[in-house]
């Protein structure tokens, strides 16, 4: 029995005359990973930022657990505010940048979104937050404020910060991207130990070793359309399509998985 | 050379405490209700639908591109003649210096809105805060760091706006100064007595803010 945890079908979106997306379908199981590889400018990211709505399709749908959601013009239908930001909740976004909130300690980063989105009392959001902190390895971090902390540690933080919601989906855009080449692996290690979990995840992702290795699902994009789609294995090591080839030979050579 | 003579204006000075009391209590009043109106306004041009936008915006430049003294005579005078509402001098000056500050306010408060980084609204619309969450939860704390420096040296202004009043005959401290140095003939000695009054309230309040804008300098964390 397939267990569909997103559906996305004929999705588009254009910014002015410029089409970034065409027409992209996708299904993605409940605990699975799918990476998604491209050129920059391919509209990976889009499509990332399209299912959880910081970017609003022009048409097609997505479904995400039991929510279906169809748009038209830039709007999604019958949806307000309000259960836009509830929709919102149930996807957990970690972004390139980490986007910490600087006037906040580690602790209170990771308590934020239950406090004022879930309503959690404190005292139980602090615990959940200290749980969560000790599970990317930054519990003793937890009273100081994110601009003491290395790249991979706020970005550590900012994983933390998006599973505090507990939320149904992860999504990962290019989350190791602005690092440091050694702090790569630490961000890594704890995406991996999630998707080891169980948990269902989609990554926009430069890191093809690592997508090769974590996730059931690679999809190759360019210029808005989905090229190549397949097990990871498949399309990595042998890609169908010229254009494929021609992206993936840019990362030949023994890449290390940390 | 003019011989000083402070000992005769010496009897003027219940007067001119209670002009500065005015001063005080009217910089207070216009600080703080400019403060409300100008913060309401910033995050108004920031965030409401265009049209609302729009409104604030013309209400903005108008305060800002015609002088005060001007806005000051235009509310006490030509007002009660165009709605028949009759305005003491008092509620007029607390009325035009008010809206003035606010409109400068405003624009403090704007700038500082677009100051933060658009990622901050990006990650607290991620995790399913509703926008005025963001804005009072992420935004505006790290805002007002920012804002601080320019809300306190536009406070000290409006203090310094307070001497117009006496053209509309409020009793603040140059009026007084001004009614004592045509009781005694000393104009000379009232109003220096005038300008050191003003000097010895607001030197230390910019000293004060220099001290604050520094400390937060150090501190900034973003």
């Amino acid at each position: 029995m397939s267990d569909l945890m997103i559906e996305i079908s004929n999705l588009s979106k254009r910014f002015g005359e410029h089409v970034v997306l065409k027409d992209i379908s996708l299904k993605v199981e409940r605990g699975s990973v799918v990476a998604m590889i491209g050129p920059s400018g391919s509209g990976k990211s889009t499509l990332l930022r399209c299912i959880n709505l910081l970017t609003m399709p022009d048409g097609g749908s997505i479904c995400v657990g039991s929510r279906a959601m169809q748009f038209k013009n830039g709007y999604a239908s019958k949806m307000h505010e309000k259960d836009l930001a509830s929709y919102r909740a149930t996807t957990g976004m970690v972004f390139q940048h980490f986007n910490l909130f600087p006037h906040m300690t580690v602790v209170q980063n990771v308590m934020e979104g239950q406090v004022t989105v879930k309503r959690v009392p404190k005292a139980e959001a602090r615990a959940y937050a200290m749980e969560l902190l000790t599970r990317v390895g930054l519990a003793n971090k937890a009273d100081t404020y994110p601009d003491m902390l290395s790249g991979g540690q706020k970005q550590r933080v900012a994983i933390a910060r998006a599973l505090a919601l507990r939320p149904e989906v992860m999504l990962f855009d290019e989350a190791t991207s602005a690092l440091d080449p050694e702090l790569v692996g630490e961000v890594l290690s704890v995406m991996k130990s999630l998707a080891e979990e169980g948990m269902t995840m989609i990554l926009v992702t430069h890191e093809i070793a690592f997508a090769r290795e974590v996730a059931d699902q690679v999809i190759f994009m360019r210029d808005g359309v989905v090229v190549e789609a397949g097990p990871a294995a498949q399309v990595i090591d042998n890609p169908t399509q010229a254009a494929t080839r021609s992206f993936l030979s840019r990362f030949n050579g023994p890449q290390i998985v940390r | 050379m003019y011989h000083w003579d402070f000992g005769a204006v010496w009897v003027y000075r219940n007067l001119l405490l209670s002009g500065l009391a005015y001063t005080l209590v009217y910089t207070l009043i216009v600080v703080v209700a400019g403060l409300l109106l100008g913060m309401v306004v910033g995050i108004g041009r920031v965030r409401a639908p265009m049209i609302i936008a729009v409104l604030l915006r013309g209400y903005v430049e108008v305060f800002r591109c015609t002088p005060v003294l001007v806005q000051l005579i235009w509310f006490y005078y030509a007002l009660p003649i165009l709605t028949g509402i009759e305005m003491a001098p008092s509620t007029a000056a607390a009325l035009s210096l008010t809206l003035y500050g606010a409109a400068f306010y405003s624009e403090i408060v704007r700038a500082g809105i677009l100051a933060v980084d658009w990622g901050q609204t990006e990650a607290g619309m991620a995790m399913g805060m509703r926008r005025k969450q963001i804005m009072r939860r992420i935004i505006l704390p790290q805002a007002f760091r920012r804002m601080l420096p320019p809300l306190m040296s536009q406070s000290i202004m409006q203090l310094k706006n307070t001497s117009l009043l006496s053209v509309i005959a409020v009793p603040d401290l140059l009026y007084q100064a001004q009614s004592a140095a045509h009781d005694s003939y000393r104009p000379l000695e009232l109003y220096t007595i005038a300008a050191v009054c003003y000097f010895a309230v607001l030197f230390p309040a910019t000293v004060w803010s220099k001290r604050l804008e520094s400390r937060l300098g150090k501190q900034d964390r973003s």
